[in-house]
Formats: C-alpha cells, sequence, structure tokens
C-alpha cells in the first residue's frame, strides 16, 4: 500500500499536444454561451466585440481614434480572454487525457444478467448498459465487470488497475469489506455473483470521468462566493468607467479644452480594473486542485469535499495503518516462574511456525535474531511438518498452538489463555499478570505462551509507529488542526501509542458507534471532521464527517457514504488531501489579492493618459513617466492580459503550501501577492512601454 | 502643522479615546441586558414605555421582522417631519411666523433627518418654526441615531449568537439606545454647550441696534441687527452625538451660537466621533474579545491620521493667489493664518481641519467651517473620507455595520489566503454572507457616481453648481457623496433646494441608508443561524497588526480607488492647478 | 405588520414627547437656572437697550472702527438672522476679487500701512457672523484707529489687549480679539 509514487504506467499526454489541445479549446471557449458563466471575462470579451467594431468603423475613417490604436487594443483585449480560456483548457487538458483511459474502460461489454442469485440460475445477454439498479449478473474469469455492484456470492481475484493503476490483482468476495466491485475492472480467476448498485452513467466510474474531465465540474461554494465578490467589484468598475464619460463631457466643458474620452480607452480602462487576472484563472485553480488530488490518486466525487479538506480542525485516524504499521512484532520475550527467557523463545517460536501472519513471523523472527534458532520450515497452509500438528487460531478457542512429541504448546491473548491455564488447574500466577499489565502499560500487545498447560511467560508484541509520523502531526498542530486516534485496544496500550505517535487525543476501544458519537460531538462544537475508513461499519460515521475518505479496497456501503475514494487504499493520505485543501483555498486568496492590488497601478497609468487633452496637468500622476497616453493606456491593457499568461503556472501547480500558523500564512501572501501585486505592475507596465516605445510601435 | 496644532489634536483624540472603554463597557450592558448604575433611575420609566407602546420587550424577533419594524418605525418618522414642516404655519411655538415648506423641500428634508443624514436643504433659522425643529428635528435626531444603534446590536448578535434565529427586539434596543445612552449624554453635553454660550430659549429672536449702521447691497440703510436665538443646546448636543449634524442654524456649528468658544469645539468634536468610537469596544465587548473592538478602532484612527494629515497640511498652505496681492497667510502665534475663507478665528486651522475629517469620517456633517472654500486637497480629504462608505467611525451603528461589510470581504479574502473557508470571530463567511456583503458594499459608488453623472450632463443638475471649473464638480460629487453615505456636509456654493437635488438627494438618502442596513441585517440573520468554529492555529487571526493593516488596505483600494477618476477630475485637477506652496 | 405598525405608531409618539418635548425642556430648565445670560444669547445692554451679544459680530466700515472678518450673508453684512459663508472656492475668479478688494480698501484706509494684510481680515467667516479677528489684525489696524481717534496707539493696544482672549488652557483655540467689544470700549473712552 505504498503511495502515488509509482504511476508512470499512467498515460501521460505529450507537452506539446496538450498545448496544441488547450490553444484550440481556448478558441472554442469564446462561445459567449459558455463564457458567461464567468462574468469577469464575459464583460471582457463584450469590451473586446464592441472594440472590433470601433475598428472597424475607424479602418473606413469614422474612427473615434487612429485604427491602429483602436486596433492594438483590440488584438490585446481578444488575448486577454483567450488567456484566461487557454488556463482552463490547459487545466483541463490532464484530466481529459485520464478520462479518456477510463472511458476506454467503460466501453460497452456484454452482461450476463441472471434471473436469480445463483450460480446456475437462467441467466440472458444484455449490453451493460441495459443494466438498472438491484438487477443480479454473474462475471467470470476473463470478462469485463459490466456495471459497480456489491458481491452476493463468489469469489474472485480482479485487475483493477484500469481505475486505479495499481497492477496487482485484488480479492472481491462476498461479505466483508471487500464485497464492493467497480464497472470496467476485469475478472482474473473465478466468479462473482454481483448485484448492481448503480443505474448506467451513475456509476463509479462514470462519476470518477465526471470529476476528472471537469466537465461535471460544479463550482464549489468558496469559488461561488468568490465569483460573487468579483462580479460586485466588475459591477462597481463598470459603474465608474460609465459614469467616466459625463464627467469627462463636463470637465472638456469647464475647461474649455480637449475631447470627452473615447469609448476605445473607457473599455481598456475597464478592462484593466475588473479583477480579469483572478476571474481569467479562477476555473483553472479549481480544475488544477482537483487535478492534484487525481494525481495522488484521490478521487473527489465532490468538489465541494475538497474544500472543506482545507477547514478540516480535526482528522480521526484509525490507528492500524495511518499511525502504526499494519502489523505489530514481537520485540521480547519475558519468562515467567523460572522459566528461561530461551525457552520461551523457542516454544514460541515453534508454535508460530505456521502462522502466516505478520505477528507470527515476527516472533519467529525474533527468536532467530535473538537465540539463532533456526525453525523448519512449514509449508503454507499444511497442517503437519515432522509429526506437529497445529492449531490455528479460531474465533472459539481464541489462541493457536502446536502439538509434537507429546509437548502441547499454546499462545493467545492473555484472558483465553488465562481461562485455559484454569481449565489445567493452574491458577494464572501474580508475576505473569504484572508482566502482561507492564507490556499494556507501554501500548504493547501481550501474548502468553504455555507449555503442557505451564505459563512459560509473554510475548511483548508492539505497533510499530509509522517513521515521520510525528512530525507529521506536530506539522498539523502548527496548522491548528487537531488529530484523534481511533483505536479497538484498550486505553493504557492506546495511551502509549498515542503519545509515541504525537496525537492529541485518542479514543480507546473505539466501536462505529463511538466514531459516529465521537464526530457529532466534535461537529455540535463547530468542527469539520475528517476520517477514513473502510469496512461498512464506518458507513455511518464517512456519511456523518464532513471530509470522507473511503478506501477503494473497501466496501460498497464505505465508498457511497464517502465523498473522496483514495484509490491507493493508503490511510495516511488523508493529510495531503488537507493539504490540497488549503492550497487550493490559497491559490485563489493569492490571485485575488494580485489582482486587486494590481489596480493601483493601472488606475496611475490610465487616468492621466485619459484626460491628457482635458487637463495636461494630470500628467502630474504619470509616476510611471510613461511615454505618451496611447502608449500608457496600451501598456496597461497588455500588461493586464500577458499577466494572465506568466501567473498560470502558478494558478495550475497552486501557491505552495507550508504547515505554519494561519497568522504566519497571512502575513508571508500579503507580502508576496499584496505587496507584490501593488509593485509589479508599475515595473510591468514601464518595461511594457519602453519596449512600445524602443521598437517604435506606438507614435 | 503647529506644535500646539497637534496638541490640540492629541487633546481631542487622547480624551476620546479615553471615553472609548468605560462608555463602550456601558453600552454593551445595554444591549446585553444588564444591569447599569441608570438602572434605578431609568429602568421604571422603559417599562412604562414599553406599556405605552404595547410592545413585549423580551419577544424575540428574526431579521425579517426586526428589518420590518426599522423600516415601518423609520418610514412613519419621514412622514411626521414631513407634516410638520408643511404644517407648521398654523400650528405653535413659531414666533417667527414662518411659513409652510415647499413639499420636495420638505420631504428631502423628512428623508434626511429620518435617514440619520441631516443634510439640509434650507437655512434652518429663516426656515424651521421652533416646534419643527424640537418635535420633527430633535426627535428624529434621537430616533435616527437610535435606529442605528439598534441595528448595530442586532447585527453584532448575529456574530454573538450560535444556532439562534432570533437578533433581539427592536424596540427594545432602540428604547433602551435613546433612553440610557442618548438622552443622558446629550442632557450633560447640552447644559455644558450652554455654560460655553449656546443659547437655550424659547423666546423670540432679539433685535440689537447696530454700533455702527450699515447698508443692504440693494443701498438700504440697517439700524438693527435681529439676532435669531432657539433652543439651541438641546439640538447641538444630540445633533453630534448621534452623528447627525443638522444645525439649528444655517452656518450650523461655525455659527457663535452653535459653537462658541474653543472649549465648546473641542467637547463638539469628541461628541462626533464618541459613540461611534466607542461601540467598537462595545462590539468587542459583546463578541467576547474585546481585542476585536480594538482592532477595528486602529483601523479607523490609522485611516483617520492620514487624512487628518492631509487635510491640516492643505488647509495650512498659502493660497499662492493671495500670496500675490501681498496677504499674510503664515501660522503664527498671533495670527491663525492658512486659508482662513470660511474658517472662523477663535478655531484656527488644526481644530478646523480635525473638525472637518471627524466630521465626515462619521458620518456627522455639521460643520464648524464652509468646506466649499478649502484648499483643493482639504476637500478631497472630506470627500474621500466619505466615499470610504462612512465606516471610519461612520454613523453610530450603522458606521461599524457598514465596516463589517468590509471586514467580511477583508476576511474572505484573507481566509482564503491561510487555506481555510474564511470566518469571522468563528463564523464561516460563505456565499450568502458574501452576497449580502458585496450588495451592501457595491451600492454606494453606483449612486453616488450615478448621480453625479446625471448632474453634471443635464442643465437641472448644473444650474446649480456655483463655483466654476473643476471646482464646480467637485461641488455636485460632493453633494452626492455626503446623501449616497447619509453624512450630510455639503460643498455648499451648490444650491441643493431644488426639485432635481431634493428628489435625487432623497433617493440617494433613502439608499444609502436602507440598502446597506438590510443586506447586512439579513447576514446576521444567517450568522446567528451557524455554529462558532472554536479557534485554533488554523483560524485567521483578525486582531493582529497584520490584519488591520490588511483592512485598511481592502477599505482604501475597495473604497477610495474607485473614486479616482472622479476625484482627479475635481480637487486633484485643482490642486494641480493651483499650483500650491506651502 | 398590523402589530408592528401600531408599535411603531406609539413609539413614534412616545419618543416624540420624550426627545422632543421633555429632553429640550429639561436642558431649557436647567439651563435657565445655571446659565442664564449665555442661554438667552449672551446679550450686551447699553441704556436699557440691547446692542448686541458678544458672540455675534457686527459690521464695521468706518476707518475708526477695528473692522472684523469680512461676512458673506445676505443682504446685509452679519445678518444674525441669515447666518451664512461665502462658499467661494480657493481658485474661484469671484474670490479673488474680493480679496483684492478688501486689500485695496484697507490700503486706502490706512495708506501708510506698508505690512502685508493678516489673512483674517480679507476672507469672509463661515458664519458671517464671527465676533473675533486675530491679534496681528487688530494690530494690522491699532495704528489707523489710534488716529483717526487721536489715541495714542499704545492706549489702543492696551485696549486690544482687553479684549483679547488667550487660548483656553494655554492651547486650544487661537488668541483672539472681540471686535464688537473692542470697539464698544473704544467708544467708551471719548
Amino acid at each position: 500500500m505504498d503511495t502515488y509514487t509509482n504511476k508512470s504506467e499512467k498515460p501521460k499526454p505529450a507537452r506539446s499536444a496538450l498545448y496544441r489541445r488547450a490553444v484550440l479549446d481556448a478558441f472554442r471557449k469564446l462561445n459567449p454561451v459558455s463564457l458567461s458563466k464567468n462574468p469577469v471575462m464575459f464583460i471582457v470579451e463584450i469590451g473586446s466585440a464592441v472594440t472590433t467594431g470601433l475598428t472597424l468603423q475607424a479602418l473606413v475613417g469614422q474612427g473615434e481614434a487612429p485604427a491602429g490604436f483602436i486596433g492594438a487594443i483590440t488584438v490585446w483585449l481578444w488575448f486577454t480572454v483567450l488567456f484566461a480560456n487557454f488556463s482552463e483548457a490547459l487545466a483541463e487538458g490532464r484530466g481529459k487525457a485520464q478520462a479518456e483511459t477510463l472511458r476506454r474502460a467503460r466501453r460497452d461489454t456484454p452482461a450476463r444478467k441472471l434471473k436469480h442469485p445463483q450460480r446456475d440460475a437462467p441467466s440472458e445477454q444484455v449490453p451493460s448498459t441495459a443494466l438498472r439498479r438491484d438487477d443480479v449478473y454473474l462475471a467470470q474469469a476473463g470478462e469485463i465487470v459490466p456495471a459497480d455492484g456489491e458481491v452476493i456470492a463468489g469469489i474472485a481475484s480482479v485487475d483493477e488497475s484500469a481505475v486505479t493503476g495499481e497492477s496487482a490483482p485484488v480479492i472481491r468476495e462476498a461479505g466483508g469489506d471487500r464485497s464492493a466491485v467497480t464497472g470496467g475492472t476485469r475478472i482474473l480467476s473465478d466468479w462473482l455473483i454481483v448485484r448492481v448498485t448503480a443505474h448506467p452513467g451513475e456509476g463509479f466510474l462514470d462519476r470518477m470521468i465526471g470529476m476528472v474531465e471537469g466537465a461535471q465540474r460544479q463550482k464549489t461554494p468558496n469559488e461561488i462566493a468568490l465569483q460573487i465578490l468579483l462580479a460586485a467589484f466588475t459591477i462597481i468598475f463598470l459603474g465608474v468607467c460609465l459614469t467616466l464619460l459625463p464627467f469627462s463631457i463636463y470637465s472638456v466643458r469647464a475647461a474649455g479644452a480637449g475631447k470627452p474620452l473615447t469609448l476605445t480607452v473607457l473599455i481598456a480602462l475597464l478592462v484593466c480594473l475588473i479583477p480579469t487576472t483572478i476571474g481569467g484563472l479562477v476555473s483553472a485553480i479549481g480544475i488544477a486542485g482537483m487535478d492534484r488530488l487525481i494525481r495522488r490518486n484521490v478521487i473527489a466525487l465532490s468538489g465541494r469535499a475538497v474544500e472543506a479538506a482545507g477547514d478540516v480542525d480535526v482528522l480521526l485516524l484509525d490507528k492500524t495503518g495511518t499511525i502504526t504499521l499494519g502489523n505489530r512484532q514481537a520485540v521480547a520475550f519475558i519468562p515467567v516462574n523460572g522459566s528461561s527467557e530461551a525457552l520461551l523463545a523457542q516454544a514460541a517460536q515453534v508454535s508460530s511456525l505456521a502462522d502466516e501472519t505478520p505477528e507470527g513471523r515476527s516472533i519467529v523472527a525474533l527468536a532467530k535474531e535473538k537465540y539463532d534458532l533456526r525453525a523448519p520450515s512449514v509449508s503454507a497452509g499444511g497442517n503437519t511438518y515432522d509429526g506437529m500438528t497445529f492449531f490455528p487460531f479460531t474465533a472459539q478457542t481464541r489462541m493457536s498452538g502446536v502439538n509434537f512429541n507429546g509437548t502441547e504448546i499454546r499462545k493467545g491473548a492473555p484472558d483465553a489463555m488465562f481461562d485455559y491455564l484454569r481449565q489445567h488447574g493452574q491458577p494464572p500466577p501474580a508475576a505473569l499478570q504484572t508482566i502482561i499489565e507492564e507490556i499494556a502499560k507501554h501500548g504493547g500487545t501481550p501474548l502468553v505462551v504455555t507449555r503442557n498447560g505451564e505459563p512459560l511467560g509473554a510475548i511483548h508484541l508492539k505497533d510499530i509507529v509509522k517513521g515521520g509520523i510525528r512530525e507529521r502531526f506536530a506539522q498539523l498542530r502548527k496548522m491548528g488542526i487537531k488529530t484523534v486516534m481511533l483505536t479497538g485496544d484498550n486505553p493504557l496500550t492506546a495511551m502509549a501509542i498515542a503519545a509515541e505517535a504525537g496525537v492529541d487525543d485518542f479514543v480507546a476501544q473505539a466501536t462505529p458507534e463511538t466514531k459516529l458519537q465521537l464526530i457529532r460531538e466534535y461537529q455540535a462544537g463547530g468542527r469539520l471532521i475528517a476520517m477514513t475508513g473502510d469496512g461498512t461499519n464506518d458507513a455511518p460515521a464517512l456519511a456523518q464527517a464532513d471530509v470522507a475518505v473511503a478506501m477503494n479496497t473497501g466496501t460498497q456501503p464505505a465508498r457511497e457514504a464517502a465523498n473522496m475514494i483514495d484509490l491507493d487504499s493508503n490511510p495516511t493520505k488523508l493529510i495531503d488531501i488537507v493539504e490540497i485543501g488549503k492550497q487550493l483555498l490559497m491559490t485563489r486568496g493569492a490571485l485575488t489579492t494580485f489582482s486587486l492590488a494590481n489596480d493601483v497601478a493601472k488606475y496611475f497609468a490610465i487616468i492621466p493618459a485619459a484626460f491628457a487633452s482635458t487637463y495636461p496637468a494630470l500628467q502630474a500622476l504619470n509616476f510611471m513617466a510613461l511615454a505618451t497616453p496611447t502608449s500608457a493606456v496600451l501598456s496597461a491593457v497588455i500588461f493586464n492580459a500577458l499577466i494572465i499568461v506568466v501567473l498560470i503556472p502558478l494558478a495550475l501547480r497552486g501557491v505552495p503550501y507550508r504547515a505554519v500558523s494561519a497568522a504566519q500564512l497571512l502575513r508571508d501572501n500579503l507580502l508576496l501577492y499584496g505587496v507584490g501585486g501593488v509593485i509589479a505592475p508599475f515595473i510591468g507596465i514601464k518595461l511594457i512601454d519602453l519596449t512600445l516605445v524602443f521598437f517604435r510601435l506606438v507614435p | 502643522m503647529t506644535t500646539l496644532g497637534i496638541a490640540q489634536i492629541a487633546i481631542c483624540l487622547g480624551g476620546l479615546l479615553l471615553l472609548v472603554k468605560p462608555l463602550g463597557a456601558f453600552m454593551a450592558a445595554v444591549y446585553e441586558d444588564r444591569r447599569t448604575w441608570l438602572d434605578p433611575i431609568l429602568r421604571p420609566s422603559e417599562h412604562l414605555i414599553y406599556r405605552l407602546c404595547g410592545v413585549s420587550p423580551t419577544e424575540e424577533m428574526n431579521w425579517q421582522t426586526y428589518a420590518v419594524a426599522m423600516l415601518v418605525f423609520n418610514f412613519l418618522g419621514i412622514g411626521a417631519v414631513y407634516l410638520l414642516q408643511r404644517g407648521q404655519g398654523f400650528l405653535p411655538l413659531n414666533p417667527a411666523e414662518l411659513g409652510a415648506v415647499a413639499p420636495d423641500g420638505a420631504y428631502n428634508t423628512a428623508v434626511s433627518f429620518a435617514t440619520n443624514t441631516n443634510w439640509q436643504n434650507y437655512g434652518g433659522e429663516t426656515t424651521l418654526s421652533y416646534l419643527t425643529q424640537l418635535l420633527a428635528l430633535t426627535t428624529q435626531n434621537f430616533v435616527s441615531a437610535a435606529t442605528g444603534m439598534a441595528m448595530f446590536a442586532a447585527i453584532t448578535r448575529g456574530l454573538v449568537r450560535r444556532n439562534a434565529q432570533t437578533l433581539g427586539n427592536f424596540w427594545r434596543d432602540l428604547t433602551r439606545s435613546t433612553l440610557y445612552i442618548l438622552l443622558p449624554l446629550s442632557l450633560v453635553l447640552a447644559v455644558t454647550l450652554v455654560s460655553q454660550g449656546v443659547t437655550q430659549t424659547f423666546a423670540p429672536n432679539v433685535m440689537a441696534r447696530l454700533v455702527q449702521a450699515t447698508q443692504t447691497t440693494s443701498g438700504e440703510l440697517v439700524t438693527h441687527q435681529t439676532i435669531a436665538v432657539g433652543p439651541v443646546a438641546s439640538q447641538v448636543a444630540i445633533k453630534q452625538l448621534g452623528t447627525n449634524g443638522g444645525g439649528f442654524f444655517n452656518a450650523n456649528s461655525a455659527h457663535p451660537f452653535e459653537n462658541p468658544t474653543p472649549l465648546s469645539n473641542l467637547l463638539e468634536t469628541v461628541a462626533i466621533l464618541l459613540i461611534p468610537a466607542a461601540l467598537c469596544y462595545t462590539f468587542g465587548k459583546m463578541v467576547g474579545d474585546t481585542r476585536q473592538g480594538w482592532a477595528i478602532l486602529a483601523a479607523m484612527l490609522i485611516i483617520f491620521s492620514v487624512f487628518l494629515g492631509i487635510a491640516v497640511w492643505a488647509e495650512s498652505a498659502v493660497n499662492p493667489i493671495f500670496a500675490q496681492l501681498d496677504i499674510d497667510q503664515t501660522l503664527t502665534d498671533a495670527h491663525p493664518g492658512g486659508n482662513l475663507e470660511g474658517k472662523e478665528v477663535r478655531f484656527g486651522i488644526a481644530n478646523t481641519a480635525l473638525w472637518t475629517v471627524a466630521t465626515t469620517a462619521a458620518s456627522n456633517g455639521s460643520v464648524n467651517s464652509m468646506l466649499d472654500s478649502y484648499m483643493p486637497l482639504g476637500g478631497l480629504v472630506a470627500l474621500v473620507m466619505m466615499q470610504l462608505g462612512e465606516v471610519v467611525f461612520g454613523g453610530v451603528g450603522s458606521g461599524l455595520y457598514g465596516m463589517f461589510a468590509f471586514v467580511i470581504v477583508a476576511v474572505f479574502i484573507a481566509g482564503q489566503m491561510v487555506g481555510r473557508t474564511p470566518e469571522y470571530l468563528g463564523k464561516k463567511i460563505q456565499v450568502y454572507e458574501m452576497q449580502m456583503a458585496a450588495l451592501a458594499i457595491l451600492i454606494m459608488p453606483l449612486v453616488v457616481l450615478g448621480l453625479t453623472a446625471l448632474a453634471v450632463v443635464t442643465d437641472a443638475g448644473t444650474a446649480s453648481i456655483f463655483n466654476p471649473g473643476a471646482h464646480g464638480f467637485s461641488e455636485t460629487l460632493y453633494a452626492f457623496s455626503s446623501l449616497g453615505n447619509n453624512n450630510g456636509s455639503a460643498f455648499a456654493g451648490l444650491n441643493a433646494n431644488t426639485p432635481f437635488y431634493n428628489l435625487a438627494g432623497a433617493l440617494a438618502m433613502l439608499i444609502a441608508r436602507y440598502w446597506l442596513a438590510i443586506p447586512m441585517l439579513a447576514m446576521a440573520g444567517s450568522l446567528a443561524r451557524k455554529k462558532k468554529t472554536p479557534e485554533s492555529a488554523g483560524t485567521l487571526p483578525t486582531h493582529t497588526p497584520l490584519f488591520i493593516g490588511w483592512l485598511v488596505a481592502i477599505i482604501l483600494i475597495v473604497g477610495a480607488l474607485n473614486f479616482l477618476p472622479a476625484l482627479a477630475l475635481g480637487p486633484i485637477i485643482e490642486h494641480l492647478l493651483l499650483g500650491v506652496g506651502v | 405588520m398590523v402589530a408592528q405598525l401600531n408599535s411603531a405608531l406609539r413609539m413614534l409618539g412616545v419618543m416624540t414627547l420624550i426627545a422632543g418635548g421633555l429632553y429640550p425642556l429639561a436642558v431649557t430648565g436647567i439651563a435657565q437656572i445655571t446659565f442664564a445670560a449665555q442661554a438667552h444669547g449672551s446679550l450686551i445692554t447699553a441704556e436699557g437697550q440691547i446692542i448686541g451679544s458678544t458672540l455675534i459680530g457686527q459690521p464695521f466700515a468706518a476707518p475708526k472702527y477695528f473692522w472684523g472678518r469680512p461676512s458673506a450673508t445676505a443682504p446685509f453684512p452679519y445678518n444674525a438672522n441669515a447666518s451664512a459663508g461665502s462658499n467661494l472656492g480657493p481658485t474661484n475668479p469671484a474670490l479673488i476679487a474680493q480679496v483684492q478688494a478688501r486689500a485695496q480698501a484697507l490700503r486706502a484706509a490706512d495708506p501708510d500701512n506698508r505690512a502685508p494684510i493678516p489673512v483674517d481680515l480679507v476672507t469672509s467667516s463661515a458664519s458671517g457672523l464671527d465676533p473675533h479677528i486675530s491679534v496681528a489684525a487688530a494690530d494690522y489696524q491699532a495704528a489707523r484707529v489710534a488716529r483717526e481717534r487721536r489715541l495714542s496707539v499704545a492706549h489702543v493696544h492696551a485696549l486690544i489687549d482687553q479684549s483679547t482672549t488667550s487660548r483656553t488652557f494655554g492651547v486650544l483655540g487661537e488668541p483672539r480679539v472681540n471686535v464688537l467689544l473692542l470697539n464698544l470700549a473704544l467708544d467708551a473712552t471719548q
């Protein structure tokens, strides 16, 4: 269950092809119907259309200004729209490529629809698109799973690489936590009877395609709020520019000099003032945010969840798999009642020979390492070896062991073993109880080992906390996020692990009900909760949590209840998801700030130029010493267009996120994007002006 | 700027700051319905009022009900003021025997006083009877201020309450604002002002024999001076405390009977800023974190101080045209100097500029000098203070809840920059809040610029302009900046008592008052329903110097930049053409 | 809505009674007891006749009187029933012309005085009723008044000092000369 590092097998479109398609899409997106969803850029498009008309008028000789000037403004206004479209198209590009791959998996496959959920029930061949919810079908080795569903009978190995990119096959079987199958995956062996859980077009794969393509992209709440703010600014600036014409008419009359403003300059001013930078990049930022998740193999089933991830206050983390490695390891043998450590080690090793669990293997390994006890190899699944009879762990006995040469070795959880000892007329010795408590206090799990009904001692099994996780939690704390560990362990063990891992809080002996209860409590206190889950019994908690990440290996109910699916099934990824959510918001905030701060310079470029004929004295406001009014207006418009292109990489990559406090983040970002946003255009516009003058592109 | 000038400003602002905490804490107690030291005297009257009005003070209102109560009460007030003006000729307490006010002018005045604008298109002493001044204007001075304060209380409760549907009771907030805050303060201030020479009498105007006779412009001999007096102090006290600003006399607080001494000037200046400043503390107290209140006050003071500096500098400057006439404009110990046209000798430059910035920052609008005669940049400061949306102090109550709209925008952008759904005081700022804040912020520039545009291209608008050139443009821009922000001060050369300005102005005042108030109330209703997110290291801090600076930047960029083109064609070009030297 | 209307009507009535009736009456009552002279307008009487208010300026144009601030009230200067400023902007040619005319009048009345004219003597006040001029403005006129009245300049200066109010607490406001009181004092010396 390693992370997303080895995903090179996923087809990546060639860079040039991506750009070529984005350029074409940029033109396609000029369609006013689609553009009207973005009020800022729609206004720019209308302005461009008007100046195009004015250019034509000027060309036939009745223009309000030289055709060259109006024409140049017009060209750059169109560029402004195109650049914005291009950014969006580019952001969609990568998602589209992935959608292609997914879509190939979704091709129409024949399905064997069953009358009853039995393997030998009468069946009919139907196209997968004809399957409805609650239909039952049979899928056999070599076939493509025709629709999402839940396994109700059978067991099979399934290649899910089409969806997850993970080439190792997974086991799917009825009941338990591995019962969900996804349409488009391939059965490798055996067979499954599956009940359909989604109508055609609504399946998991369809939703994924929709999400990655951006076609179904719903604007997220913060994005809508931002659009409202941008629309408000746009309306204000529209008012500012519209009223400037009457103002200039009055001024011309009052000063007795000059001419009223031209429509071209007014439109240029309007486009420069309205927040085109953020307006042009806002959808690219949103799409790129989703794309960053996809590249980490997380599919968000709603954009809202991605933003909510940034808001999360509390992470509920399952101990196993997230905080500790999935398995415990033996770290010590502690003898009791005069038994020797070597004896205990040997007995423990022998009893674990047939135990293929990681714990069992770690006992064998520890014994070998400590006493160089070379265990005879045991064939997998075999019950006998050299006269040994193994008793595997069962839910009834809650112990495992081996019989050989009249010796009976047993090992198991303390309470089960104490019962076993009592049955053999042996009250559990007090010393053993002390040892067990000691192990538990240090976060370990004790296993008691007996020989012939006599206690030999205990094995200390220890949870291994993942490397680097402590530092990760410290970062989260700095970001103001509380981590809560959930574990089925007893409180003593839980406390020790919690301390070792550095979580803020823990819940021991957690059940699905306590999880749900905990989430509700936190939410009532105004907190936003993120959690991961995979089992069916996690589903209610997942549904309740604000950000719920289901493991792709999880059950269908868990996946239905979640709002994100982690294809790698790596619970630690929740932390990445939080960071991506934050990054998405930060990028929007930073570019909004930059966009607004830019206006200061643009005012000082355009206003002296606009009224140069009426009030030449206003040149005192021309701080940038721009060469001529024409070049001043043109430079501002060109800067306004080019800055979108310059910022596309930032919009797609996102503002770098660092785990520091909000106060520090704000300071750094304000300095960079706020102060930088005020200064940059002064320099940029001046440079463009110098260039225009140098190449004699302006009169 | 002279040392004494700075000292006077420091005394005024220092005194103000000393009063912020005690008054702010007192007002918090009033709005949280806690016991105050005035209870023994006022509690019985308070309950009597509820009984007389048939209201149940404990009945909680949701934002819609609150808004309806507020609007109904305000519109009734407009009706009452209108009728009193129209009928004053037949009513008592009219010793000067003044007739009915013209319908358009009366309507404008009615709207003006009910909306806490107190724009005056009339000369008080020659237009309104004592009865009208008292029953209509003084009453509205109280209740329009109390309305703003009630709205503030309700909107603040939206931030305080969680999972709640209601914001309080309008009648209770109105009554308590008037009874516990405005009345006691006014009473004390009014009597103090009388001690300085402000008149307070119901006697008719006084005839005084002139020491040296003079002539009218048409050459008639004048031997007597009719000295207008009246119940001035009671009205002046509330006009300053309630950020109303409507004077008893035409010259407003430049008139020696409204503002006779430097001490009365100091008290009135403090009174202008007192409640808006103290409400910041009240706000902090109510939300349970006084740092939040101080932060907002700090942002206000920063903007205030910067523009005050510009105004004092501009008005101390030498008018180069006068300098050519061998006129002494220097500031000395024996001589106020500077631009004294339209200013009174007793106040001098620093006090006058301080007043002007205070009265335009707070949406008061009373003047102790004639703004139309200001140097271009001095006038620009007054314009900008209003065009910021009257949020730097602003009207009592309304300034602070107008400020909330800017805080919401600042929090929204900054909150995103720290990677969280923005929240203010634990309340998430989401789509609905943004819609309301956007509505509140966008309407003002549109109204001000739109009506100014209409005025400068129509004959009805340009006919009223008094001064020529760019200054004439400033007059119109000033009028609608003032009306569209419920300020009430004027570049008074503009003849605003015309049907066009009366009606357009009334429209601007109504929009400015209620279009701002209702979205903010709606936002509060939505915020009250929300949960409160506990603070953590990931929470955007809204009390730090950094955030204060950011808020200031947002106010300046969102508020002031919109007006830069218009200002360039008015005061800025006038300044550049004048070539001012210092 | 109807309930609100009912409450609103009654509330407006009660508020009018309190704010428009009781409050001004209370202020008037207290003021009449504590500061009766100020409450009535700080009036000056001579021989049983009101001849002005210490707070309201009067027009003076004769060379033997100190002149106050120019007044923009209509229809005659210092009309205390119609306070007003000129509202002329700083670049308005009309303002320049007025200032020029006032400067000429001052110089014509006192041709020997070559000092620059203090700005308060040529600019109209905000209220049109400003009772004060600056000390510099009084000093500027002292020689003229002394000559017209055949008084010593020192005596006139002494009278100026008598009519001068210094800064309140040494800080607030400007030192200023009450023109009406000064002129009354002048008249009284003869």
